[in-house]
């Protein structure tokens, strides 16, 4: 493309131990709206951020304006007209809009005193706000907005900086259909203006209405390109999915009996109106897929107790588990390896040995003091059972790979009786070796006769680890997949919400 | 270890140079006079180390002891309690000071900071208006003459003071190092949300924490009391939740949580006074005593953080070499 307002071209990214992208180039044109698709870490943000200048990519050149750079920095960026509008709001709720849209910029006048010339400033955001076709005013409170309503400051701060390409990122997650059709719209302005805009999202449908054209990014490679009349739902799915699959999946020994646990009509503060109803069975390991917010990390929150359940029950065995904190979803045999083992799994500056048996103290205390032996004695024998590489269960968390830490957090669970075990994320950013050691583990346990629920964004594992497979879509199961239907367009279809062709 | 230990040569050091510049520091008189303050101090500042560990503060110390101390004056010598019962009286009233504010902080969410300024302004306020502003003292003699003699006298050579915080250190040390209860506040103020999702009930050992603080503050309130015999509800205990705070931080303690040990805390109580002990001895204006000790703090922490780093080098020296062992060892691990 010759009058391209952008061209990416060989880029790549390596992270230690990862390749977040490689070769990628995508150049976009003035006025011109691309959908850029693709599974969660298949290397969008990645690109994007390189983008924006906040990563520096390891090789490739960067075109804005007619310059190459081989990296851009933030002001870079910035003053190449590259603006951002994030599913994540950036704006200050206690400023109004107008303080908002200029930022760092404001008109000033009386020179030295740097007076902010409030009449300037809001004339000069009524202007971008009428642009917009929107309803209300440069001095309304931020705070006083509706998100759709924030992302249309953000999409004016924007123009303020005269941009020229825009790059939205999920920008309808938290919005209406009405309101997504208004942004639609605005999109079209913005194109008519020569705007160019890259729109990421996983709602296909929204990328049929306004893209012209689609590229499709698959574990950090640019996998497929397709052009305006070729832009169809089905074909954006396979581009997403379909590679080989290794053999992860190592079948049962015994026969699963069904509805072990059974979750009724659980609803979480993620999606209040919408009810999950889901069952797993001993000896079955259920994979939960899905997009990132679609509502599976605060289902598995909720029923360990740490969000309080708006509604619904759980039932392990027949009888209804008492739930609202985690101390009673342990005592029940209920646990949860949790998302982010930094933060929620481990107390990193703790020793390995503390960590294993912190929630199962008393079980190696005598009369409320620690019996320092017996602790050694079990933290060693988890250390060994799952075997935890590290030189002693006296050295510090915070010290070993991600692989062996994950480890630590199962044998805190694995120390005492799992009933029902909810693993979210269990491999994520864990080495080849550490994961297939961690699905041994969960189909051993699944052996013994423990259900097992297993949220997963990785589909190579969700495909291969599971039995059945349950797919959430905005806070609802969208459909169960038995082993026979396994397939990766099949878990996108319906991750993505749509039925699955009978 | 090491922090203490560093601490007790300092300690060690300093009174060798004061004792070599001037005798009188090792006379007997003058160390039983810092055996006693120790042990005063030494009694708070572990009920201010336990708070501190949970990522807390407790501020109003100084006018728990202002409240109480009147309050425990009124019940001995007018309203003609028993001593025991009043000794009870005080130190549960300061346990409920420290409910209070375990259940603001842990329960409502209102920061630690905030709770205990208001009930330090609260407690002196209330301190001043219930006697007036006026001093009250014990007087002559009466029942509580047994607990009096106590407080002030000696056994085994040794102020009593002291010896009952040695007592509370060591109950307090094998609660915090050897019980499950120690073990959660050190999670706790590790890493909340973990203790949390490990089952801990995360608002019940914070509040503990503030309670055994309270706790700790009405015995010592009563020591004080007799100490100084009589309580001038507006200065009485001013500042004391600073010198606590003082000795935790110089005892190791972070104040952002999960660090802390009973020996450092006591350490750093017996540091504090050392140096008050020698502004006094030697000569230096009495009214330099909080520079000096605000200064040595100061360099206090500046080298400990020195040190920190120092360490925090010489491991990610040692790293690489580690790192570079464990591909092999993750490779040897069965693939899939």
């Amino acid at each position: 493309m010759t009058d391209a307002v952008l061209a990416m071209e060989g880029i790549s990214k390596t992270y230690p131990g990862v390749q977040a992208l490689k070769d990628v180039s995508l150049s976009v044109g003035r006025g011109e709206v691309v959908g850029l698709i693709g599974e969660n870490g298949a290397g969008k943000s990645t690109l994007m951020k390189i983008l924006g200048g906040v990563e520096a990519p390891t090789t490739g050149t960067v075109t804005v304006g007619g310059t190459p750079h081989a990296a851009l920095t933030v002001q870079e960026a910035i003053a190449a007209g590259i603006a951002f509008v994030h599913q994540e709001l950036n704006l200050f709720d206690n400023l109004d809009v107008a303080a908002n849209v200029f930022i760092g910029r404001e008109p000033r006048r009386f020179g030295p005193l740097k007076l902010v010339d409030t009449a300037r400033l809001h004339a000069d955001t009524q202007k971008l706000l009428d642009r917009l076709g929107v309803d209300f005013g440069p001095a309304t409170p931020l705070a006083e907005l509706s998100i759709a309503q924030q992302q249309m400051v953000e999409i004016a701060k924007a123009l303020s900086l005269d941009a020229r390409i825009i790059i939205m990122d999920e920008p309808t997650s938290s919005l209406t259909i009405a309101e997504t059709q208004t942004l639609l719209r605005v999109i079209g302005e913005l194109k008519a203006a020569g705007v160019a805009i890259i729109f990421i999202t996983h709602r296909l449908g929204e990328i049929e209405a306004c893209a012209d054209r689609v590229v499709c990014l698959r574990d950090g490679r640019l996998v497929g390109a397709l052009d305006r009349d070729e832009i169809h739902h089905d074909r954006m799915v396979r581009m997403m999915v379909g590679r080989d699959l290794r053999a992860l999946y190592i079948p049962p020994a015994v026969a699963a009996q069904p509805d072990a646990v059974e979750i009724r009509g659980v609803r979480t503060t993620a999606y209040p109106g919408h009810e999950v109803t889901l069952s797993v069975g001993r000896g079955e390991i259920l994979g939960l897929a899905g997009l990132v917010g679609s509502g599976r990390t605060e289902l598995a929150r909720a029923v360990f107790g740490i969000d309080r359940m708006l509604a619904g029950e759980v039932r392990l065995d027949g009888a209804t588990l008492a739930i609202g904190t985690p101390r009673a979803a342990i005592a029940q045999g209920l646990f949860l390896v949790p998302e982010d083992r930094k933060r929620s799994g481990l107390v990193l500056d703790m020793t390995i040995a503390e960590n294993v048996t912190l929630p199962g103290l008393r079980q190696v205390a005598k009369r409320w003091l620690i019996d320092g032996r017996g602790e050694a004695r079990q933290a060693e024998a988890q250390r060994e059972r799952l075997r935890i590489r590290t030189p002693s269960v006296t050295t510090t968390a915070l010290k070993l790979s991600g692989g062996n830490q994950q480890k630590i957090v199962l044998a805190k669970w694995l120390a005492l009786q799992p009933r029902f075990l909810i693993f979210d994320e269990p491999t994520r950013g864990i080495d080849v070796g550490a994961k297939s050691e961690i699905y041994q583990l969960m189909r051993n346990l699944a052996d013994r006769g423990v259900p097992i629920l297993m949220i997963s964004s990785d589909m190579e594992e969700v495909i291969g680890v599971s039995d059945r497979i349950a797919v959430m879509h905005e806070g609802r199961i969208s459909g169960i997949l038995s082993r026979d239907q396994f397939s990766e367009p099949n878990v996108m279809q319906l991750a993505v919400g749509r039925p699955l062709a009978a | 270890m090491r922090k203490e230990l560093g601490l007790a040569v300092l300690i060690l050091v300093i009174g060798t140079v004061t004792a070599l510049i001037e005798p009188r520091f090792i006379s007997t008189v003058n160390l039983f006079n810092m055996a006693n303050l120790v042990g005063l101090y030494g009694l708070f500042s572990i009920g201010q180390g336990l708070v501190i560990i949970t990522a807390g503060i407790e501020l109003s110390v100084g006018s728990m002891f202002a409240l109480i101390g009147v309050v425990f004056v009124d019940m001995v010598v007018n309203w003609g309690w028993s001593w025991p019962l009043a000794l009870a009286a005080a130190i549960a009233m300061g346990g409920v000071f420290g409910a209070i504010h375990g259940f603001l902080v842990a329960r409502v969410g209102i920061q630690p900071f905030v709770v205990t300024l208001c009930a330090l302004l609260i407690y002196r306020g209330v301190a001043r208006y219930y006697t007036d502003d006026a001093t009250v003292g014990f007087g002559y003699g009466g029942d509580f003459d047994t607990l009096a003699n106590f407080a002030t006298g000696r056994s085994f050579g040794m102020p009593n003071t002291f010896l009952t915080m040695v007592v509370v250190a060591l109950v307090m040390w094998v609660v915090l190092h050897r019980s499950v209860f120690g073990r959660y506040l050190f999670a706790v103020g590790k890493n909340e949300e973990a203790a949390r999702y490990s089952g801990i009930s995360t608002r019940a050992v914070i509040a503990s924490a503030y309670v055994i603080c309270g706790l700790l503050a009405g015995l010592a309130a009563v020591f004080l009391a007799f100490y100084t015999n009589s309580i001038q509800p507006s200065a009485h205990g001013n500042f004391y939740e600073l010198y606590a705070i003082a000795a935790a931080v110089l005892g190791g303690c972070s104040l952002r949580g999960g660090e802390g040990s009973i020996l450092g805390i006591i350490l750093g109580t017996v540091l504090l006074q050392v140096l008050q002990n020698l502004v006094n001895l030697l000569g230096i204006p009495s009214s330099l005593n909080f520079a000096v000790m605000g200064t040595v703090i100061l360099i206090g922490v500046l080298a400990d953080q020195h040190l920190q780093k120092l360490r925090a080098a010489r491991q990610a020296r040692a790293v690489p070499a580690a790192a570079g062992a464990a591909p092999a060892v993750a490779g040897s691990s069965p693939k899939p």
